[in-house]
């Protein structure tokens, strides 16, 4: 185990090979996965509790902002308050998943610390008082205690002597919510200077702070998502939380050869020869044809040279980075098994 | 819609473009003459400043560059969500009782969490710029919940919360003595507070009872409030626009989103679809497109033409593919407008930028192609 960072690797898709069993975050037992809405979040967190499973492992996949994502994303009905065996990894490997809602999370913290039954007299009374409405609405930072708590227990967790789970991955708050979400401590600060709330914070915090735990910053190569992984990693560093790495999502392929792309974006393009090349290829296409197949070309190419300043910038973060493709359908556990093996060929598995 | 509605309410998953397509619509409708004011609440930084959006302090400011030349005018601000709640606190009670909540630390967490807080902020602002009667039209860009949803529920969570059995017992020990069904009550208080006491602490318990005390005297205008924005968002004039971007979850958010609108009976304007790529030359199909590129890669002959043509080739099957996660929306609501905005090369940060946008949104709607029917313009 070591709090120093993995050393930073420049990616493209599949050509890294790595030796099985050594992974680039070996010690960390807790990933936290973030990212911006609409980068995949949910995806990529469940092709990474693939990937860490692989190889005869054990790896529970949370999501704890009941939307039962992971349920769609594995075409199961609704996760109940169960840890459920969802998948079997690249070769051989048990995924669990469990949707923590901060009811049940409430109801288990009780019995475990308060001695209080969650089908008992007491626990049914604060259920109808509203007690729960009262943890989730107005005092958020409790909420969060709750949910952190249970990605704590899950990681503790034991059997026999040894951790049940080789990995826990959670399907995190978005990268704008995150620091606070993990940082409970500081959130309950102002709420509980002691009492058991605060112990419980303490004990999340000591998991969340240490190496154990690593969070995972999913992006694409567009501007405000870059933006947001930039100041996410600055926020969570700010809060001494580790950085596990950054996952670029949805990666395109560049179509154009990389000689050309400059011109191609500056619109030089002579339509002559393009509209020869197709003529020598069988399609005699109208010159007006030819003009909108060249200004698709030079809106790809333009794309092309906004990613790779994009990916600079995130280079420039020192972190792992990782790199998925975009995928031409729809995400399937056939396409999540794909990006699982992308995961543990770029050494994160 | 942009020259008669008074509100517009832009809605979506989190990624899909919210705020770029509320500051189009609202440039938009500056520019044919309208007296506009967009409220943000998370714009991308580069957006913000092209409309001249430096602070959070919940002030409209003239946004420099606009058109004004058929007499309209466009004001922006961001919502500074502890502020509108300080401001609610301060019209609501008396001073003392004011500082009494302010420096609660219930109050301050509350007040500063992004969980419902800020949806419910966004509405209170929104009625608070209605109520001056200074603007035209007010656009409203929605706070970016993962749940598209969480938003139209939000103030009601907070209206039960305010209301619920907790906070009477809580409030009991003040109260009792005196009518007799509190007895009852305050009966089961003991175990309650002895409860709460093991689960929460002491000290938490008091600090929540001084707050939910000083909340009490509010209660009445908190709900009047609540149920005053709930009331305008259904009221003539105002309307809905659910944005997505053309892929499965948003899209699946949006739907959720406009079955919701139809239960609450909330006006729906319609659906944008932001980032839409679609090819001019369709006609020249993505499989002969790539049959051709294949056959000048395997001579080694022409290949910047190869490359373009597999790039139309790509741009097509992308299409064909939103297309189809489109048309699994409409066949779903094929009563709900749906326009089209293009995808852009990079993000949108100028008003130029947002011009194009805005014209997208107003030549998709003059179209007129049916499912594709005047949301803007």
């Amino acid at each position: 185990m070591s709090s120093a960072p993995p050393p930073v690797r420049k990616v493209r898709g599949r050509s890294l090979g790595k030796i099985v069993g050594v992974g680039d975050f070996d010690g960390v037992r807790l990933h936290v996965v973030t990212g911006k809405g609409g980068t995949g979040k949910t995806t990529v967190a469940a092709a990474l509790a693939l990937a860490l499973a692989a190889r005869g492992r054990r790896a529970l996949l949370l999501e704890v902002e009941g939307r039962q994502g992971i349920a769609q994303l594995f075409d199961s009905p609704p996760l109940p308050y169960e840890e459920r065996k969802v998948a079997v990894a690249p070769a051989g490997g048990d995924v669990y998943a469990l949707a923590v809602d901060p009811e049940s999370a409430l109801l288990e913290y009780l019995e475990m610390f308060a001695k209080i039954r969650h089908n008992g007299v007491a626990a049914r009374g604060l259920r109808r008082l509203g007690a729960v409405d009262f943890a989730t609405t107005i005092a958020p930072g409790m909420r969060d205690v709750l949910l952190t708590g249970k990605a704590m227990e899950a990681t503790n967790r034991r059997d026999r002597g040894r951790h049940l789970y080789d990995a826990v991955v959670m399907d995190a708050p978005p990268t704008g919510r995150i620091t606070r979400f993990l940082n409970v401590n500081t959130e309950v600060a102002g709420l509980a200077k002691m009492g058991p709330i605060r112990s419980q914070a303490d004990r999340v915090m000591r998991l969340i702070g240490s190496p154990q735990t690593a969070v995972h910053i999913v992006t694409l190569l567009e501007e405000m998502p870059v933006q947001e992984t930039v100041d996410g990693v600055a926020e969570l560093e700010a809060a001494g939380l580790q950085v596990g790495s950054v996952i670029v999502n949805m990666v395109r392929d560049p179509l154009l050869p990389a000689a050309d792309i400059v011109a191609v974006a500056r619109g030089e393009v002579d339509s002559d020869a393009i509209r020869a090349g197709l003529k020598s290829a069988d399609l005699d296409v109208p010159v007006e044809l030819v003009d909108v197949l060249i200004a698709e070309s030079v809106d790809h190419a333009r794309r092309v040279e906004l990613e790779s300043q994009e990916r600079e910038e995130l280079i420039e973060l020192g972190r792992p980075t990782y790199e998925l493709p975009l995928l031409a359908d729809e995400i399937d556990l056939g396409s999540l098994y794909n990006l699982a093996e992308l995961l543990c060929e770029q050494g994160v598995g | 819609m942009l020259d008669r509605e008074t509100v517009l309410v832009c809605c979506g998953s989190g990624g899909v473009g919210k705020t770029t397509t509320a500051a189009a619509l609202a440039l938009r409708a500056a520019e044919r003459g309208r007296k506009v004011v967009v409220l943000t609440i998370d714009p991308a930084r580069r957006l913000a400043q092209s409309m001249g959006l430096t602070m959070l302090d919940n002030t409209p400011r003239p946004v420099a560059g606009l058109d004004a030349s058929a007499g309209g005018e466009l004001q922006a601000m961001m919502l500074d969500m502890k502020r509108t709640f300080d401001e609610i606190v301060l019209a609501h009670t008396d001073a003392v009782r004011a500082e009494q909540i302010l420096s609660n630390p219930f109050y301050q967490s509350l007040s500063s969490s992004f969980a419902g807080t800020q949806e419910y902020m966004a509405m209170e602002k929104l009625g608070q710029l209605r109520s001056t009667g200074d603007w035209d039209l007010i656009v409203v860009d929605t706070p970016p919940s993962r749940s598209a949803l969480d938003f139209l529920d939000a103030p009601e969570r907070l209206g039960t919360f305010l209301d619920g059995r907790l906070i009477r017992v809580l409030l009991a020990p003040a109260k009792a003595g005196g009518k007799a069904y509190l007895k009852v009550v305050t009966a089961g208080v003991g175990m309650v507070t002895n409860v709460l006491t093991r689960i929460i602490g002491a000290q938490v318990l008091r600090d929540l009872q001084t707050f939910v005390a000083a909340l009490e005297t509010m209660f009445g205008g908190f709900r009047e409030r609540a149920d005053a924005t709930y009331r305008l968002l259904k009221a003539p004039g105002t309307a809905f626009v659910v944005v997505a971007a053309p892929e499965p979850d948003a899209l699946r958010e949006a739907s959720y989103f406009v079955e919701r609108l139809a239960d609450d009976e909330m006006p729906l304007a319609g659906l944008v679809v932001n980032r839409v790529h679609r090819s001019a030359a369709a006609s020249l199909t993505a499989e002969r497109s790539l049959v051709a590129a294949e056959t000048l890669e395997e001579r080694a002959e022409a290949p910047l033409a190869a490359a373009v043509l597999r790039v139309h080739s790509d741009r097509v099957r992308l299409g064909s593919r939103e297309q189809r996660l489109e048309e699994r929306f409409t066949s779903a609501h094929p009563r709900v407008p749906v326009v089209e905005v293009a995808a852009l090369a990079g993000d949108v940060h100028d008003l130029d930028g947002l011009r194009a946008v805005g014209h997208d949104l107003a030549a998709a709607s003059a179209a007129g192609a049916p499912g594709r029917v005047a949301a803007a313009g």
